[in-house]
């Protein structure tokens, strides 16, 4: 029996995972999907540090999404403050956390996912026979970095970003001198779209739950409710009600599940079908322009979706660009006060939740972090089972191959997703 | 052209910002792969070439009995080591576990500690193998390792960098935020690396890059004091992303006492 656990979560989920399959009497008997990267315990050592310190503190957790951190740090502590953040700070943070999308989605589609659909073992290999596409790959996700690097003051584990915004504001002329970068990446982003719809996909498709926020107007970054294609529609502050995590034994990351339903899947594939209609208008386009709908079910095909949300990226970081006005202070303050406060914001592999406990001082009693990829391992394992059923008449290397893919699909983490896996197989 | 250099990049606990560094040198990425042989990174190629190898990267700090195994062997593959960032030059984030009871922490993540499989103490990489060089920072600077690949190809020193956060804040020209605004600054006693990251974006140095040589953080310390900051804050200060090395380790003990 399976138990249903309630506790804090251990949020390192990059890192280095390995995959044993066993196939039994020709049936996939059990797939697991391990994360052994060694723990490193931030919810315990959170406890009894300033919250003002979480967002750089929480930051260390992940090298390639620092800014999902962060802000879902500073929003979660924002609203045990009651801080209402002026609009010129909030778009300032939405440009920021463009930078992160688009330099996180650039690597994983050109370094980490493409070299698997065209036979490379590494994007770098890929560069000696197609050096100008990888080129173009690259000033993408330099795009996404110089951004990061500029507002945050560097690309890895930005120093800028505090409760109630920011420690020093860009001025315009700064903001304004990503423009070029920006438009250049746009036009890379849309041929990006039309280079990687021309890949070829496995014919697997499944109907998960898809769960991811949904804002009245905008495409989802730090705001909005809680939905699922399958009605779900909770606030932010309900995730614990509805969502568990368990510990199980071949994991050093807990597996999320829904209470009710169980897997469910987070992510690109989730916000392109909850959110289309709030794409940019140059994302729509170029989802239609090779047929992308938002009934996409195909895990393989995340590597389209991931170039859409790049140029919606774009398009959206040129849009707060050409309208930046500098805000008239850096950040808005209160005092602290005792309370609980919780927050979910997009990061570039799927909704992360933060929760903090403070006392009066401003001290943290309790904090619990939930990242995307420890939601998605449940579903990546459903997933091994069903691409390893459909291609069990491969041979064992080409078996290997394609299930490797099936973990890359959710860009778990950077290390995982390039090879992670010592996978074993067993056929009985 | 002679024979290529050949590369391999190993991580232990870390967060992966530091390997990341490799790839973010976008401008300078595939020059780089023309000279070196990236023979095992995980992190960007699933093809992996076996050792020896010329250089090793490593990432991360040691933290389990299996990493302990490891590490050693790591070194036997290896030409040179070069230990890369605040988790391998200085047990990291997660040495903050060294000040605690760790089998304390295990069940505040998770609820089967019997699963777990962890050391007490995250410790950093000289500490179990001979390192050739280190290279500092929360993450560490791309240009330095940059600077670190380009020395061991060409036989020749890395061009030195031994000065405080502080010398090249002045230098630089910023205010200072620790007597303009009285906010603690870790600047007097962290080496630079960063390039007086945070008193240009208006905040104090919060010591990231680790302490300098003959850091004197007992004299900091008590200008903290003198602008009102509480023991226990000064104890934080110190004990962040390098709370295991030693300058800052034995400060931050010396006000946990007084607190």
């Amino acid at each position: 029996m399976k138990r249903t656990i309630k506790v804090a979560n251990l949020a390192r989920v990059e890192g280095e995972g390995a995959l044993e399959l066993i196939i039994q009497a020709g049936r996939v008997a059990r797939a697991n999907f391990s994360i052994f990267e060694s723990p490193r315990f931030f919810e315990a050592f959170l406890r009894g540090r300033r919250a003002a310190e979480a967002p750089d503190l929480t930051a260390r957790i992940c090298g390639i999404c620092p800014v999902a951190y962060q802000m879902s740090a500073v929003h979660a502590l924002e609203a045990i403050l009651g801080l209402a953040i002026p609009a010129p700070l909030r778009a300032l943070r939405r440009l920021l956390y463009c930078g992160e999308w688009l330099e996180s989605h650039a690597l994983h589609v050109y370094f980490l996912h493409a070299p698997d659909f065209l036979g490379y073992p590494s994007g770098l290999a890929l560069a000696q026979d197609f050096p100008e596409i990888v080129k173009e790959g690259l000033a993408l996700k330099k795009a996404g970095n110089d951004i990061v690097a500029l507002i945050g003051g560097r690309e890895i584990h930005p120093v800028n970003v505090r409760v109630g915004g920011f420690y020093r504001t860009p001025t315009a002329a700064e903001i304004q001198s990503l423009l070029p970068a920006v438009d250049n990446a746009l036009a890379v982003a849309q041929k990006t779209v039309r280079w990687v719809a021309g890949f070829k996909f496995p014919e697997i498709t499944y109907d998960y739950e898809l769960v991811a926020l949904r804002h009245p107007q905008e495409y989802p970054l730090c705001e909005g409710r809680l939905a699922s294609n399958r009605g779900l529609d909770i606030s932010m502050e309900e995730f614990e009600a509805f969502f568990a995590e368990e510990h199980v034994r071949h994991s050093n990351a807990l597996q999320g599940h829904k209470q009710s339903d169980g897997a469910y899947l987070v992510g690109p594939l989730a916000r392109f079908a909850l959110n289309y209609d709030r794409l940019s208008p140059l994302a729509r386009q170029a989802a239609q322009e090779v047929g992308l709908t938002p009934d996409c079910r195909n895990p393989f095909q995340s590597i389209i979706v991931r170039s859409i949300e790049m140029v919606h990226a774009c398009e959206e970081a040129r849009r707060l660009i050409q309208t930046y006005q500098r805000p008239a202070r850096p950040f808005v303050e209160a005092s602290w006060r005792a309370g609980q406060g919780s927050a979910i914001t997009e990061a570039p592999r799927g909704i992360l939740y933060h929760r903090y406990t403070v006392d009066d001082q401003g001290i943290i009693e309790n904090a619990r972090i939930v990242p995307p990829t420890s939601q998605n391992q449940k579903t990546v394992e459903a997933d091994l089972c069903r691409v390893a059923e459909a291609y069990l008449h491969l041979p064992d290397d080409e078996l290997t191959h394609i299930l490797e893919q099936a973990i890359r699909n959710y860009d778990p983490c950077i290390s995982c997703a390039t090879h992670c896996l010592r996978l074993t197989l067993i056929r009985r | 052209m002679g024979k290529r250099l050949t590369l391999a990049v190993w991580k232990f606990a870390s967060c992966d910002g530091c390997q990341l560094s490799l790839l973010d040198l976008e401008d300078h990425l595939l020059a780089l792969a023309e000279k070196v042989e990236i023979a095992y990174f995980l992190e960007a190629s699933s093809a992996v070439a076996p050792g020896p190898y010329d250089l090793s990267l490593v990432e991360g700090s040691i933290t389990t009995p299996e990493d302990a195994r490891r590490i050693k062997q790591v070194r036997r593959l290896s030409k040179k080591v070069v230990a890369i960032g605040a988790c391998a030059t200085a047990g990291g984030i997660q040495g903050l576990r060294n000040f605690a009871d760790v089998t304390e922490y295990i069940p505040i993540v998770y609820a089967h500690p019997e699963y777990i499989k962890t050391l007490d103490q995250s410790t950093p990489i000289a500490q179990h193998i001979q390192v050739d060089m280190e290279l500092p920072g929360c993450p560490i600077n791309k240009y330095q390792l940059l600077e670190a690949m380009k020395a061991l190809l060409q036989g020749r020193r890395p061009r030195p960098r031994a000065e405080s956060v502080c010398t090249a804040c002045k230098r630089l020209g910023h205010i200072c935020v620790l007597v303009a605004d009285g906010v603690p600054c870790l600047g007097p006693v962290t080496q630079t690396g960063c390039g007086a990251l945070c008193p240009a974006y208006h905040r104090g140095c919060y010591g990231c890059f680790g302490p300098k040589e003959q850091p004197n953080t007992a004299s900091l310390a008590a200008q903290f004091r003198r602008l009102g900051v509480a023991e226990a804050d000064i104890v934080r200060l110190f004990r962040t992303f390098n709370a295991a090395a030693e300058a800052f380790r034995l400060e931050s003990l010396a006000h946990e006492k007084n607190d």
